[in-house]
């Protein structure tokens, strides 16, 4: 889970690393009333604040989405500019308005996994500010990469031998280390896979700070924390809020053909075949990703059917299911029932749906869906030819 | 022979009350594996009742692999737990460790991995969040299902479940020597380089295929072990070509990062060594039969 700048920041301040004061505003009079509370407390600064977009997505600045003003009137006339905007598609639903750093140079801090040495990896330059992927790629050599190991952790001696690796200057070194070393209590009491500050400023007045933050947070650690008070209802798609809310494993894709099936693997593999074969009916492209795991019960199965058939796009389902330890007889019960609960529901199946079905005991699940006999089902042998049938539904309807 | 489990494997299983372990510890003794104990610390002294078969319960892995032997633990304990039942397995000195559990914090696996590797790898880690590992007709540890194949000469690396089986039904007539789900997470304890390394040095594996998806290098990685180290044939899969930028697909670890982890990249990375790369599972199949046929 990403986190907005402001969340992130909430963390950092809970962790003692120093950031700018702000508020999170979601319409311009609140924007209007945390920059007159600036004003009380800064009179005549200038800029008196900033007033930043929150989305979950890089190149604000460029957007327009960042703005300085002098006066609580401007902070509400630029707060309006910036609600509502679309960066990169995502809709500005608040932003933060913050006190204006005097910024004498920009740095660079983060921690992260490192996926292929399997340990963390903290990157650390004074050439902060910048998209960091391009500094990467054009002067490698800028970007100090430091390993991180999981059981030492990062003391003051390691934050030290960080931000020198950085080349962070002699006079911001010691302030920088301790901020460093909070920020790694941030990723390990957290359960962060990343956790980057682009630009960590050095203040006229000596000062080291976080100027902004991004944080992704693991899932798999959500049962160890509390993390309903990140939880952003705007951005999640309607289709997998409902999927979520039913603990199913949904992405919603942009595509024509519903697809179901059971394991990551399979799943990621049935969207790639039925995108080939689409490309012979007019560039057909699944609709979703929806795993339903190992078991696979008609409950499971009913709620699957449910949320992709409520996507207009679909015009097919593709139920592509190999049984590994759930036989197939289960699982063609579970079809049969699923399509039973829909219809008692009042939403009977209106689009054909393609079923493969093969492993454990497929025979008998192929013949449990043949004496059934619903209209919309359609049985083929084998995954290739069962993503060419849906693919060709999809586009003769 | 096989890779790293074979018909003399002892296998424990930590968490053997719990109901995961109770029913996959049943399934490993019906396809004929040697399980010979469980652990949980609240019922020593108990015994377990595994579709008719009575297995003792142990306290630690430290006197499980004691009273019985042991040379293989998997695991089964929940994810709040995993962490603690991994370092107390690393701490027996157990050889081979299977994390069967999915949903581990990416934290927890950090650690039991630098935890091992400080300890000299003394226990090889498979997983997390995998299926576990099948020798066909020598022994089964973790849940893979034993009666969709025959043992045979290929040697199968993958990092997903269903894929694997598919595969190994598919391939049934010809048969395997090991298969090896390696789990989808991010951190993950035995890569494909690790199993490809093995099926090379196996003289009873002929082919590997591997079994690969977006995310991370590993791919990359094993393309570039295989061009310098690999005589056998290698075919591959990868999944994921359709799936978007920044989105978990299922796998903790299966997410494109900007430009990385394509699975373009990792096709292409394999083929420029030699490998083929099969379009569909299927496909990967009949690229592995011809391979055996006209061997």
């Amino acid at each position: 889970m990403d986190l907005f700048e402001y969340q992130a920041k909430e963390l950092f301040a809970e962790y003692g690393v120093p950031i700018p004061q702000g508020r999170v505003a979601t319409t311009p009079a609140q924007a209007r009333q945390i920059a007159e509370e600036f004003a009380a407390t800064r009179p005549g600064a200038k800029p008196l604040v900033v007033i930043k977009a929150q989305v979950k997505t890089g190149g604000r600045g460029k957007a327009g989405g960042v703005k300085l003003a002098d006066t609580p009137e401007e902070a509400e006339e630029k707060a309006r500019k910036i609600l509502g905007m679309d960066i990169k598609g995502h809709t500005v639903h608040s932003v933060l308005v913050a006190g204006d750093t005097k910024i004498a140079q920009e740095f660079y801090l983060s921690y992260l996994l490192d996926r292929s040495d399997r340990t963390f990896l903290s990157m650390c330059t004074v050439e902060g500010g910048m998209e960091i992927e391009d500094l990467a790629r054009e002067r490698p050599d800028a970007l100090a990469r430091i390993p991180v190991s999981a059981l030492a952790g990062v003391d003051h001696n390691k934050a030290l031998e960080i931000v020198r690796a950085g080349r962070l200057p002699e006079a911001a070194q010691e302030s920088a280390a301790a901020l460093a070393e909070r920020l790694w209590a941030v990723f390990t009491d957290e359960d962060a896979t990343l956790v980057e500050v682009n630009p960590l400023v050095y203040t006229d007045e000596g000062q080291v700070v976080a100027l902004d933050a991004k944080v992704t947070l693991d899932d798999n650690a959500a049962f160890r924390h509390d993390w309903d008070r990140f939880a952003d209802p705007t951005a999640a798609d309607p289709l997998e809020a409902r999927a979520k809310a039913k603990h199913l494993n949904y992405v919603k894709l942009d595509g024509q053909v519903g697809i179901i099936g059971n394991g990551a693997g399979l799943v990621m593999s049935t969207l790639d075949v039925v995108a080939y074969a689409g490309e012979d009916f007019g560039g057909v492209r699944p609709a979703n990703f929806l795993d339903i795991g190992g078991g696979a019960s008609a409950e499971v199965m009913a709620n699957g059917l449910d949320i992709v058939l409520s996507d207009p796009d679909v015009k097919s389902v593709l139920v592509n299911v190999f049984g590994g330890i759930t036989s197939c007889d289960a699982v063609a019960n579970g079809i049969v029932s699923a399509i039973g609960m829909l219809a008692e529901r009042g939403e009977p199946v209106r689009h054909p749906i393609v079923v493969r079905l093969d492993g454990n005991n497929a025979a008998e699940g192929r013949r449990i869906l043949e004496e059934a006999a619903i209209p919309a089902v359609e049985q083929v042998a084998t995954m290739d030819d069962a993503a060419r049938r849906a693919a060709e539904l999809a586009a003769g309807a | 022979m096989a890779i790293f489990l074979n018909a003399d494997s002892k296998i424990i299983v930590q968490g053997i009350t719990g109901s995961e372990g109770r029913k996959h510890g049943a399934r490993m003794l019906a396809a004929g594996t040697s399980v010979v104990g469980g652990t949980n610390p609240r019922k020593a002294g108990q015994t377990v009742d595994l579709a008719g078969h009575s297995v003792p319960v142990f306290g630690t892995v430290a006197e499980a692999m004691a009273q019985t032997g042991a040379d293989v633990s998997v695991i089964f304990v929940p994810e709040a737990g995993t962490k603690g039942a991994v370092i107390e397995a690393i701490d027996a000195g157990i050889p081979l460790a299977i994390v069967i559990t999915e949903g581990i914090p990416v934290h927890d696996t950090a650690e039991f991995w630098a935890y091992a590797s400080a300890k000299g790898n003394t226990t090889r880690i498979v997983g997390p969040n995998c299926p576990g590992v099948a020798s066909p007709g020598k022994s089964n540890a973790g849940i893979i299902p034993a009666d969709i194949t025959s043992e045979g000469r290929i040697g199968l690396v993958s990092k997903s479940g269903t894929l694997t089986y598919q595969m190994m039904y598919e391939l049934r007539d010809i048969g395997f020597s090991t298969a090896v789900g390696i789990g989808g997470d991010p951190i993950i304890g035995t890569t494909h380089i690790d199993c490809i390394r093995a099926f090379e040095d196996d003289p009873e594996t002929d082919a590997i295929v591997m079994i690969g998806e977006i995310g991370g290098d590993a791919e990359e990685r094993a393309a570039a072990y295989i061009d310098k180290n690999v005589s056998k044939p290698v075919v591959a899969y990868v999944a994921g070509f359709t799936a978007p930028e920044g989105k978990t697909m299922g796998h903790a670890g299966a997410i494109i990062s900007g430009s990385a982890g394509t699975a373009q990249a990792k096709k292409e990375a394999l083929e420029k060594v030699g490998v083929r790369v099969g379009r569909t599972p299927s496909e990967t199949a009949r690229l592995v039969r011809d391979l055996m046929n006209a061997g």
